[in-house]
């Protein structure tokens, strides 16, 4: 196998994680965590097609950003979350939803 | 030879560890725990980016990924508090299992699918790609970081919850750093305590009197 192909593996698993991650759980720090398992296999997923494309220097600036606004989710998201259990007592997702039916 | 045989076993030994170290982040009751997880993920990911040639994405992962996230983690942990009990899935496992399976295998099939030019060693440098093609990329990011610093604002910031004095009067911001669950009165912080105990204090003088 060649390191991209052994790489495609990698985005798969790390995608089907977050995936999974992301259904199982109510907790909103773990939801966060879940997204940015999921962008780590986006940014390498990048990388790779950059690399296989012939265009590495576009796959990596795209890297970039997108490992810029990862992070930026994860700040809104943990205020979100820390301003919710302050407001709320709970960081419980079905929890602080006030939609019924 | 030899070479390609131990770049892949190296590729493999990360991608590897990198799937479960994710697989345990979720998994893993206490958060605190699955932040290190998460950390060694990023680190995972970041010696891939290396090998594959990628040196700048490579040491923004590392310091970003498992840097800034990591402790931008532990300090929400640390006001929210390490919960433990995490309810039940939203959805049935066995679904979320095979909604997960599906979407990788049908991701699977479409990325071996794609023709690849594969490496080729001579590579447009990531300043040129960066600041050349991607320009209006760049002012995203600034305007992504300028967002990201008022994210930072609010996860810092104190609650104003209204405190009730001893005399049963509203204050006016005071603020309070000790959270709270909510309490019989339906109230939050430390004010709603007071008041609870303010108002037990004056059933049991009833009951005196």
């Amino acid at each position: 196998m060649t390191p991209i192909q052994i790489g495609l593996l990698g985005v798969l698993g790390l995608l089907g994680v977050g995936c999974y991650g992301l259904l199982i759980t109510r907790n909103l720090i773990k939801v966060v965590i879940a997204l940015q398992i999921l962008v780590k296999a986006a940014v390498l997923a990048l990388v790779l097609a950059g690399d296989a494309g012939g265009q590495a220097g576009l796959g990596q600036s795209l890297a970039a950003t997108v490992i810029v606004a990862d992070t930026m989710v994860a700040v809104v998201g943990l205020a979100l979350a820390v301003q919710v259990r302050r407001r709320c007592g709970s960081v419980d997702v079905s929890a602080i939803s006030t939609l019924r039916g | 030879m030899n070479t390609l045989m131990g770049n892949a076993a190296i590729y493999l030994i990360l991608v590897v560890g990198a799937v479960i170290c994710a697989y345990r982040a979720m998994t893993e009751a206490r958060i605190l725990s699955s932040t290190i997880y998460l950390a060694c993920v990023s680190a995972a990911v970041a010696m891939m980016l290396y090998l594959l040639g990628a040196y700048q994405v490579a040491v923004i992962e590392l310091s970003v990924g498992a840097g800034l996230v990591t402790v931008l983690l532990v300090y929400a942990i640390s006001v929210v508090g390490d919960d433990a009990s995490d309810p039940g899935p939203v959805i049935p496992r066995p679904v979320a299992v095979g909604l997960t399976l599906l979407t990788a295998v049908m991701l699977g099939y479409m990325a071996y699918s794609l023709p690849s030019k594969g490496l080729t060693g001579r590579f447009p440098p990531l300043v040129n790609a960066l600041w050349e093609q991607r320009v209006l990329d760049v002012w995203i990011q600034m305007v992504l970081i300028f967002a990201g610093v008022l994210g930072i604002l609010g996860l810092l910031a104190e609650g104003k919850l209204a405190r009730v004095d001893a005399h049963g009067h509203e204050g006016n911001g005071h603020k309070t750093v000790k959270i709270a669950p909510p309490t019989a009165c339906g109230f939050t912080g430390a004010g709603a305590c007071a008041a609870d105990g303010l108002q037990k204090e004056v059933q049991k003088e009833k009951v005196h009197a």
